[in-house]
């Protein structure tokens, strides 16, 4: 019986946990077919001994996520991601096995790649899957609005393309044996225009928004670019990163790299504090991640109130230097 | 040169998603339209080229009647002139509407020559299929970059920047390209009275595509469980202070 195929996306050795989630639902889509996966690798890295040995552990190891085949496709211009040379490679690896469906995590890259196999071989592609049942047509589950909404959806295709969203479906664990296999792609020149020429590393400093355990954000109740030093002090003791709302990325007080939101970054910290901000759904789809979240509001009623665990009622150019003022009180009182 | 803008209206939800009675779209009675962040910055964009570059910009939607106020908006912070594809309002899937789009651009290019540049959101608001841009480059043979925050016209190719893992990726493509682009490309301006006055006399060409058969056809919405837990209120005004630093402590921050 013909297979289904999934893309794994990895670094430094290792699988991206949204790879291994998409196997979980392409598992679950195959009922009993095989599942066989991609990996891509290049043969001209630095590290080339270490880079060609952890890509074949960790295909191998893909079997405790239900792969039954792994294929390794190894290429020189893969040295740098070339979205369609990896989607030409997919769409062959698919077309040689006669797969009954392809799978890939709803990443940046993975989305990418996925509507690129579609374009190209003129399939259908649901994004953002959190569910996904054979059948004609196939039924689905997938996200809108950032994951806001869900849709439920049906797709009439001989060779679904799926991609499966980003943490919101769990790894599983099982015990296969898996074959690792080389699979040699064929790239044309016009597969290698679009492709990565340099990597600018980041301005260092600071935590970074996508992985503080803390961050303090500010709304439009903060009402000014001045406002936010109360926000960076709170921020600053709790060793935590400052996030803001569009209103005040739009108004320009803060850069759009603060941005929590659908169209910003979407953050989990352990705690997530709102001040002055209303909570709307583009909003929370950036912060919903969060292990907890407080609301400092003027308003009781504020959306964000039935968001939260925690809230306190009132002005924030009070309260969040009350808090500042309290947490160096009680560090003087330890120290 | 010549730049192609792509916009797509959706409603302007708040604080909750609340259905229509058929669960098929948003009630939308109470609520304004909008186009997504990402495409704000695309209509930014392309006017930014032409007033640096000279040449056309044109904004394009497919959408009901209604979505006429978004090509305004977009004509009003600069852009030329719009083309209108007409629906009835009902979802199209992202292969019809990438295939209208398609035979949009090509009517337009076979009359008034190529468009260097065409210029998507990453993802739509609302449907967020990924895709639209991507299936329009592959039809038209056309090189396209995909989630960029920075875009450099360098003579005849253009240098793309896309957020990555610890930084920036950085590409470089000939024109005639396709650009899919992300908030925080530029800070898009506000109309202003006279460009709004300027945009109700620019020129917008009304057409009503078919619409292709769906293959990924939506079947109803549902409301994600696990919203509408109600906040502990731990005080009000700078008095809770101590009832939020406590808090803190237990849950292990400070
Ligand atoms: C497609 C799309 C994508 C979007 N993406 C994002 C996104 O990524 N991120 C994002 O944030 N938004 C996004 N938005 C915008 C979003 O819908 C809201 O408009 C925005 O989040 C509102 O910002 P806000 O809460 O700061 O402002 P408001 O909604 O105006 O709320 C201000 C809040 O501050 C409170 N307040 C005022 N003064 C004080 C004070 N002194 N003390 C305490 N509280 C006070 C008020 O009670 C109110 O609740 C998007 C919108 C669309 C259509
Ligand atoms: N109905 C539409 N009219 C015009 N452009 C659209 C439409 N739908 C999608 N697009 C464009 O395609 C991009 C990607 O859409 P999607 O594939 O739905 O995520 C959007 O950001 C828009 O630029």
């Amino acid at each position: 019986m013909a297979p289904v195929v999934a893309l794994i996306e990895h670094a430094d050795g290792k699988a991206f946990d949204t790879s291994l989630q998409t196997l979980a639902v392409a598992r679950s889509f195959a009922a009993g077919q095989a599942v066989h996966a991609l990996v891509l690798s290049s043969p001209i890295r630095l590290d080339l001994e270490l880079g060609r040995n952890a890509v074949f552990a960790l295909a191998n190891d893909l079997g405790h996520y239900g792969v039954n085949v792994a294929h390794i496709a190894e290429h020189e211009a893969l040295d740098s991601f070339a979205p369609d040379a990896w989607a030409a490679i997919l769409g062959q690896l698919a077309d040689q096995l006669d797969a009954t469906a392809v799978f890939a995590a709803g990443t940046e890259r993975g989305n990418e790649v996925m509507a690129r196999v579609g374009a190209r071989a003129n399939l259908p592609l649901a994004t953002n899957c959190i569910a996904v049942s054979a059948g004609d047509p196939i039924t689905l589950t997938r996200q809108r609005w950032g994951g806001s909404l869900l849709e439920e959806a049906r797709l009439n295709s001989t060779r679904p393309l799926v991609t499966v969203a980003p943490h919101a479906v769990p790894i599983e664990t099982t015990e296969a044996e898996t074959k690792v296999e080389t699979f040699t792609p064929q790239l044309k020149e016009q597969e290698l225009v679009v492709r990565v020429i340099e990597h600018v590393a980041a301005a260092g400093g600071g935590v970074s928004l996508a992985e503080a355990r803390v961050v303090v954000s500010g709304g439009r109740g903060v009402g000014s670019k001045e406002g936010f030093a109360i926000i960076e002090e709170l921020a600053g003791l709790l060793g935590g990163a400052v996030g803001c709302s569009r209103v005040v990325t739009s108004a320009g007080w803060r850069p759009h790299t603060d941005q929590v939101g659908q169209t910003g970054t979407k953050i989990a910290p352990e705690l997530y504090i709102a001040c002055g901000i209303s909570g709307a759904t583009q909003h929370m789809a950036g912060c919903k991640g969060a292990k907890r979240i407080l609301a400092i509001n003027s308003d009781a009623e504020a959306p964000i109130m039935l968001n939260s665990d925690y809230a306190v009622v009132g002005d924030l150019k009070e309260i969040v230097p009350a808090i500042s003022k309290e947490i160096r009180a009680n560090r003087g009182h330890a120290g | 040169m010549r730049v192609l803008v792509c916009v797509k209206r959706v409603p302007f939800t708040g604080g909750k998603m609340v259905l229509a009675p058929d669960s098929m779209a948003l009630e939308t009675r109470h609520l304004g339209f909008t186009i997504s962040p990402h495409e704000e910055c695309g209509v930014e964009e392309a006017v930014r080229m032409i007033e640096a570059k000279s040449g056309e910009s044109v904004v394009l939607t497919l959408g009901p009647a209604e979505a006429a106020e978004q090509l305004r908006d977009a004509m009003a912070l600069g852009v030329d002139r719009a083309i209108h594809l007409e629906t009835d309002g009902s979802e199209w899937d992202p292969e019809a509407t990438a295939a209208a789009i398609i035979d949009a651009i090509r009517a337009d290019e076979a009359a008034s020559g190529p468009f260097d540049l065409i210029l998507f959101g990453n993802e739509s608001a609302d449907s967020g299929g990924f895709q639209v841009g991507l299936r329009v480059a592959g039809a038209l043979g056309r090189p396209c970059v995909t989630g960029l925050k920075k875009v450099t016209i360098e003579g005849a190719s253009v240098r793309c920047e896309q957020e990555s893992e610890g930084g920036r990726d950085v590409y470089a493509v000939p024109m005639p390209a396709v650009l899919t682009v992300k908030e925080g490309l530029n800070l898009p301006r506000y109309p202003s009275v006279p460009g709004r006055m300027r945009a109700a006399r620019k020129p917008v060409a009304t057409m009503t595509p078919t619409q292709a058969q769906a293959r990924l056809e939506l079947a109803s919405l549902v409301v994600p469980a696990g919203q509408g837990r109600r906040a502990e209120v731990l005080g009000s005004g700078p008095s809770a202070a101590p009832a939020v630093v406590e808090m803190l402590r237990k849950i292990g921050v400070v």
